[in-house]
This record gives structure tokens, sequence and C-alpha cells, in this order.
């Protein structure tokens, strides 16, 4: 790790104030990746602002029906807490889904958010990347590139968003609650997470100094109806070679509404507006699904070792959207896949 | 070599409260807290394994949770309570997932040991954890190089209660 200075933010505002004082300057919370990118020498802020003792843990139910989440709850407490096992259980399996138990207690809902990939080459210091240095060039588009994403990507980055939440926050529709020197924003989490272009090294759309202050999830929370479908190369802790969240409202057999998000295969979780609406109206069966799948993956696009993504992918979908129809949601404890 | 001409930061004085015994120490903001129980508090039981959050050897409980103290800093920690393996034992007598790693013989060359017992603390105070399956996943971050993971989760479930 680098020598760096110490703050210990007093308030979101201090936190703000610190980040614009120094261009070099990080914000730190649960620090689980932070710190291992500075061990790497990925990350060398100048400044760590500690933002973990800033009042943003509460889950509060709004009046309009929504969940406000602040940025610091740690992922294991947002997992369990009641409102969102009763009323978001597909947010509650997706992050129980990533990484140990550990790394949960420590990990907060803002830091989930800015995580940054695992492509190997990224954080490999000895080899070019394109994010972690412009126009050093892409050492995956030729290398070993089998996680590597195969929507949404381009001629300077084929990495992957590592997250699972996010995941089942953008099939949720949540939004993010930002705060910076001009006051307050909110956005899409879908819009959050950027598409690599030719600007790879920009992860997000949050603005330099500028704060995650919580999440929102609407009030539909498609708690009858939902799975997070995790496939990997090992039953446990490791990243997604494809995820999906999938989340379905149903009148009889008939899809009144429907969500899907893919991980593991973007820069930023990937859903298709028009994948979902191809589902509505249509009855639940695998044909539906199926089509489905193959509008939520138009475009695909595969390097040397990651062309089986795609077929993955897509019987991934038809099963997680089979599971979500069936009301049999993926157990993230016991693994067999229904 | 650019670092060396960067300001060095002031130490910064932090107390931690660990296995039950208060503790000032003067630390640079980049010290861990494995590197401050290990080489600060001498309290070597906590494994550095991987260093990166990836094996769990260095699982410590922090104010009753369990954390990687490896991919924390010390100074984020100023004022907690720490409980590491040397911290589980009561009047001597083991703790009951010491006692059971010893019955079920979970352990080969010990190395993830302490990282697995603190870990299996954790868990039992999360209460999560119904059977074995729940076991497993919820232990999923405590690596065991020599595989010994069968008689690990059998020691747990003793130490649960559970046949």
């Amino acid at each position: 790790m680098n020598n760096f200075q110490y703050a210990r933010a007093t308030d979101v505002a201090d936190a703000i104030r610190l980040l614009a004082a120094d261009p070099g300057a990080k914000l730190i919370a649960g620090g689980t990746n932070l710190i291992d990118l500075m061990k790497e020498n990925v990350e060398r802020p100048s400044r760590l602002i500690d933002i973990s003792r800033l009042p943003l843990r509460k889950v509060e139910e709004t009046a309009d029906g929504s969940l406000r989440i602040g940025a610091l709850v740690p992922n294991s407490d947002l997992a369990y807490h009641p409102l969102i096992e009763q009323r978001y259980p597909l947010l509650a399996s997706a992050i129980l889904a990533g990484a140990s138990a550990q790394l949960r207690n420590m990990a907060s809902v803002g830091g989930n958010l800015m995580q940054r990939t695992r492509c190997v080459y990224f954080y490999d210091t000895a080899t070019p990347c394109n994010k972690r240095r412009p126009s050093s060039g892409c050492s995956a588009m030729d290398g070993l590139n089998r996680n590597h994403a195969i929507l949404g990507t381009s001629a300077a980055c084929i990495a992957t968003n590592p997250s699972d939440m996010s995941v089942a926050l953008a099939a949720l529709g949540a939004l993010v609650h930002i705060a910076g020197r001009s006051g307050e924003r909110t956005i899409a989490l879908t819009d959050f997470h950027r598409l690599p272009g030719d600007t790879p090294h920009v992860d997000t759309n949050l603005g330099t100094s500028e704060i995650i202050t919580g999440i929102e999830l609407p009030a539909r929370g498609f708690a009858q109806n939902y799975s997070y479908l995790k496939i990997r190369d090992r039953m446990s802790y490791a990243f997604a070679l494809v995820s999906v969240a999938a989340a379905l409202e149903l009148e009889g057999n008939a899809i009144s509404g429907a969500r899907m998000a893919l991980g593991g295969v973007a820069h930023k979780p990937w859903r298709s507006l028009e994948a979902e609406a191809a589902l509505r109206g249509q009855a639940a069966t695998p044909d539906h699904f199926s089509r489905a799948a193959d509008l939520l993956l138009q475009g695909a696009t595969t390097r040397s070792h990651n062309g089986f993504k795609v077929e993955l992918a897509r019987r991934a979908i038809v099963r997680t959207l089979t599971q979500a129809a069936n009301a049999t949601p993926q157990s993230q404890a016991h693994k067999k896949i229904a | 070599m650019g670092d060396l001409t960067h300001q060095i930061p002031e130490r910064i004085p932090i107390h931690l409260v660990v296995n039950g015994v208060s503790h000032t120490l003067d630390l640079v903001p980049w010290t861990t807290l494995l590197d401050a129980l290990r080489d600060h508090l001498a309290l070597s039981g906590t494994k550095k394994g991987c260093d990166h959050g990836q094996c769990g050897a260095c699982t410590v409980l922090v104010d009753g949770r369990r954390v990687n103290s490896c991919l924390t800093l010390a100074v984020m920690n100023d004022g907690a309570e720490i409980t590491t393996v040397e911290g589980l034992a009561k009047d001597g007598t083991l703790h009951p997932l010491q006692q059971a790693f010893i019955d079920h013989d979970a352990f080969q060359c010990g190395y993830c040991t302490p990282g697995q017992i603190c870990s299996a603390a954790g868990l039992l105070v999360e209460g999560r954890a119904r059977d074995a399956d729940e076991i497993r996943e919820l232990m999923s971050g405590n690596l065991c190089r020599c595989g010994a993971y069968p008689n690990i989760l059998a020691a747990i479930q003793q130490a649960m209660g559970q046949p």
C-alpha cells in the first residue's frame, strides 16, 4: 500500500468538502474492495476519507410505499432485514449469492455500487489496461477472456461489473441518491453504471466530489415470483460467469409484469426493456421465456474464450424465469438448481 | 520512489479493546487491523493467509461480527472491541468450538484454524445456519487447503448442538 493521509468525515457535507479539496482522495466505507486494490497498487489514493461513521445506516419506509436504504447499511444487514426479506426477497437472495459472510458484514451498500471489475488485467499492473491506465491498451481482448463481457462491450474494454446486488437492484428499478457540492440528485441505478465506450476508466456517473447517500426501492417488490440464479466456477464465494435476476407479476398463467437483469456479462447490470415488454401479456411458458432470452442477449459479441456465455446465459434466463413463474426461487444455500 | 517525496503522515493514536484488554497504539494509517494485531500487539494467532480477503485465515470478531482483518484499517476500528482466537477460551476452559475442533480433528496443518473458529463463532451469533448446507454456505469465506471441511462441518454442528 502507498502512504496516504487519513481523515474521518464528520458529516456528509464534510465528506464532500474533503473530497473537493484533494483530487487524489477516495472515500472508504467497508474497504473490502478499495484496500485490496491499494495492496495491488491499482488504487493509490493520496488521502482516505473515512465515511464509515456517518449516519447513513437506516432502512426506512416512505409515505409512497418505497423503501429508503442508507448507503452505509452493511450488505449482510440489508439481506437479513425483515423488510427486505418480506418485500424484496430478490434483493436479499442476490446479496447472499455474493462474497462471503465476513465480506458481507463489512461491505456497505454504497461501496457495493462502487466496487470495480475483477478483470485480472485490471489488477495486474504489469499489463496494459485501458481502465487502469487510459489508452494503454486492453490485455483481455486477446488474452484470457473467459470471464469477460459479451454485451455492451467496446474496442477499449470487455470488463464486467462484478456485483450481484446491483443486478437485483437493476431489476427492481432502484434509484440512487447522491449528494454533492451543488446539492442532492437522484438517478436510476441503471443509469449509475456506465458502458465502457472509449472511457472505460470511468465506471459510474458519480461526479467528482459526489457521495452516494442511499438507494431507494420502488413499492413494487415482485415478492411472489422472483429468482436469482448465479452460475460460477465453484458453488460459493466466486464471481458470476452469468447471473440472472428475474421478477414476474402473474395473473393466472399470464405475465402482467416482467423484469430481468443479467450479471457477469457486461460493464453494468444488463436489462432490455424490449425483452421485458415481449413477455407482458404472454403465457409463462418456456417458449416465451426463450424468446425473451434471445431478445435480452441480442447483440452479444464474444472473444476467444467467452463464447460459451451466450448459450449459458440463454439457458440460465429460461431457467430463472421458470423458477420465478413457479414461485420456486433458487436457494443460495441448497445449491441444486430446480 | 515517488512515495519517498510525500509528506509522511503522522501516526494516529488508536484505542482498541482486544480480548477484553485496552490498548492504545500509535499507528500509521495504512496499518491493517491484521497487522496491528500481529505486529503491534504480538497476537499471532490471527493468520495472514492471502492478505486479500480470499481465504478467511485473518477472520476476527469486531464488536461481535466476523470480518476479514486484512481488509480493514486499524484506524477505522478505533474504539472497537476485537476478539481473536486468543480471546475465545475463558478461565482456562476452551470455547465449545475449540473443543469441537479437537474432538473432530477438524484440521491438518492448522493454519486456517484460528480463522475457521472465529468465523464459526460469528456464524453461531448470527443464527442463520440451520442445516449442513447452510453451514457450508455461510462458512465459504474460510478456505482449508488441507481439505478438512467434513470435520470442520462436524465440529461446528457439535458446537451448535446438532447431531
